[in-house]
């Protein structure tokens, strides 16, 4: 199923040329950016709405939807930002695509900011892309030289200027208000809504803010059309997917895929199977703040409807494999670890329970662990559960929720025998 | 003004000049990282400073600086190697290559830099190389699938005074000439 896939996104990563406007341009880059400037806005609107594209940063939100929110008639001006804040654990999709083909993201945000009549966008890059910035800077400059982006884009008389933003080592400001809040030149915490940013984003005016991968696949649903787009991938989540497998595979990397396609094919003909063929043991289908799931799993589509009825998430699509010799218990620990790194402190079972959860979790791992604790996970669990202002709490309750329900067993071991069961194991992984 | 003056102030402006108008606040953090170019971090007078050019308070400033990891607000080795230790870089080995930095530079957990001067370590969350974990960076340059003996080489190079080539992109010749990058200036000029 996954052989078939004629590459989208990925259709030019055989081209280092690619990289570079000229190359991008032979390969049929601009054509979508020089219809789209002779269509009307609205019309651009409906042909996105129409191809069905949901927003491939988490929450899958329908992007034309989410364009036609924005009001262009408040006497503000419109702003896009483009989230590269690609923060999540497991997660490195945008960084090769940005790094293989930038233009195709700049052609992606032109064509989002005519659809709204936007003049000044923004790309908040991570700090730590800092060679892949660098690569958008060059692009930037490339296509400015092209008349692609500036004072009369395409001739059209249009004006769009893009501003790069570097962020500096913040999970949460891939949130998009916090991101809002970091562009502002505040801290990155996030903010109530509503209003939401179609109505007040940046600067206190209407603002789509669109992730990476979102806004490169925009350039193809205008110039091939919604149909096209809709030819692949499932019903209700069309297209394909970039996902990243890493950890105990043999392939790990990023791979373009049809929604809906069995994870047990990323696994086995992508990504090679587990390394060293041993037995599967988890997997977060889309990032560290995805419910884990097991080897009972594998015929799961990853999609957003398929994966939420297995109790996860589509998420970013990230997905770390663990095998039989990985520790779940220490694998927690890790990842909630994260998020107590990452908390912004504003919300108590956020900033409390990630720092209470990695210190209760790294007692079980390190043998210390009491038969109170296994239930007292489970409260916290569900005391950071949609108790907090954004969703980074609960990717710590994910975290903790799904390892109990599929590993309790593990905990227990861990708490019985004073010591963690795979501990020698685990040393000897890579040796 | 000491740390933006001449031409370092001329950056500033410039920085300051690519957001809309009434918006310079904007450029708080390109000149954060402007002003660790020029202090190798981010000093009491670079918080000052930068609250002086938008006209907004230090400790406006020092919210904004403190809450981000790659703004240092502590004295800072010429070069900082980050190791990523998240889950993709853990199962493959990440902690032993985090142990092995240590171990080669010399240095205790917690230490914040090497007796010469060269070297801050740093444990990394999730740097988006997951594809070729443990993933490492030297002054933000990234090297692949690093091994424990990789990190022995990788750390005797800078001890020799000179910079290994990344995976990817190119090599800084410091922390603080990463930092100008950063900033969206470029390289230095070469003199």
């Amino acid at each position: 199923m996954t052989d078939a896939l004629e590459p989208r996104l990925t259709r030019n990563w055989g081209d280092p040329s690619a990289v570079g406007v000229d190359g991008y341009v032979a390969a049929g880059g601009y054509e979508a950016l020089h219809e789209a400037v002779g269509m009307a806005p609205a019309d651009v609107i409906e042909t996105v709405k129409a191809s069905g594209l949901r927003g491939r940063g988490g929450a899958g939100f329908p992007t034309g939807m989410k364009w036609g929110f924005v009001p262009t008639d408040t006497g503000k001006p419109t702003y896009v930002v483009v989230n590269f804040d690609e923060s999540e654990p497991g997660t490195c999709n945008n960084r090769e695509l940005v790094e293989r083909e930038p233009h195709r993201l700049l052609e992606g945000t032109a064509i989002a900011a005519l659809a709204i009549g936007c003049q000044a966008a923004f790309i908040y890059v991570r700090g730590e892309y800092l060679w892949q910035s660098m690569v958008l800077e060059r692009a930037i400059e490339e296509a400015y030289e092209k008349g692609f982006l500036g004072a009369d884009v395409c001739r059209s008389g249009a004006r769009i200027d893009i501003v790069l933003h570097r962020g500096a080592g913040a999970y949460i400001c891939g949130e998009e208000t916090a991101l809002l809040n970091s562009l502002e030149g505040l801290r990155g915490q996030p903010r109530l809504r509503p209003p939401f940013p179609a109505v007040e984003g940046l600067y206190a005016s209407p603002t789509v803010i669109n992730n990476v991968e979102t806004l490169m696949n925009v350039p193809d649903i205008i110039a091939r059309g919604a149909d096209w787009f809709r030819s692949v991938g499932t019903e209700k989540s069309p297209g394909t997917k970039m996902v990243t497998i890493s950890g105990k595979v043999e392939r790990p990397g990023n791979y373009e895929v049809a929604l809906g396609t069995p994870f047990r094919a990323v696994l086995e003909d992508l990504a090679g199977g587990v390394l060293r063929g041993r037995p599967l043991k988890a997997w977060t289908p889309g990032g560290s703040s995805t419910p884990m799931l097991t080897a009972d799993h594998v015929d799961v589509g990853l999609d957003y409807e398929s994966l939420a009825a297995a109790g996860s998430m589509l998420g970013t699509a990230a997905i770390m494999v663990m095998d039989e010799t990985d520790c779940v218990v220490d694998c927690a620990a890790r990842m909630v670890e994260f998020y107590a790194h990452e908390s912004c402190g504003k919300c108590t079972p956020c900033r409390e329970g990630s720092w209470w959860a990695t210190r209760v979790l790294e007692r079980i791992e390190g043998g210390h662990g009491r038969e109170e604790d296994l239930p007292l996970m489970g409260e916290m669990g569900n005391n950071i559960l949609f108790k907090a202002f954004c969703a980074l709490a609960d990717g710590t309750a994910s975290v903790i929720n799904s390892s109990l329900l599929h590993f309790a067993d593990e905990f227990d071991e861990h708490v019985r025998l004073g010591r963690c069961p795979l501990k020698v194991v685990h040393a000897e992984v890579l040796a | 003004m000491t740390v933006f003056e001449g031409s370092v102030l001329a950056d500033a402006r410039a920085i300051i000049e690519r957001y809309p108008k009434g918006r310079e606040r904007s450029a708080v953090m390109p000149l954060l990282y402007l002003g660790q170019s020029v202090d190798g971090m981010v000093s009491r007078d670079v918080l000052r400073e930068i609250g002086t050019l938008l006209a907004i308070t230090t400790a406006e400033v020092e919210a904004v600086a403190s809450f981000y990891s790659m703004y240092r607000l502590r004295p800072t080795g010429t070069h900082v190697v980050s190791v990523c230790t998240n889950l993709a870089c853990k199962l493959r080995g990440a902690e032993a290559v985090y142990e092995a930095a240590h171990r080669s530079a010399g240095m205790n957990r917690g230490q914040e830099v090497s007796r010469d001067g060269l070297l801050t370590l740093h444990e990394e969350e999730c740097l988006g190389v997951c594809d070729f974990a443990p993933a490492v960076q030297i002054d933000f340059a990234n090297h692949d699938a690093v091994t424990p003996e990789r990190m022995h080489e990788l750390i005797a190079s800078l001890r020799a005074g000179e910079m290994p080539e990344p995976a990817r992109g190119r090599a800084f010749a410091s922390f603080r000439g990463a930092c100008r990058v950063l900033a969206g200036l470029g390289e230095e000029p070469s003199p």
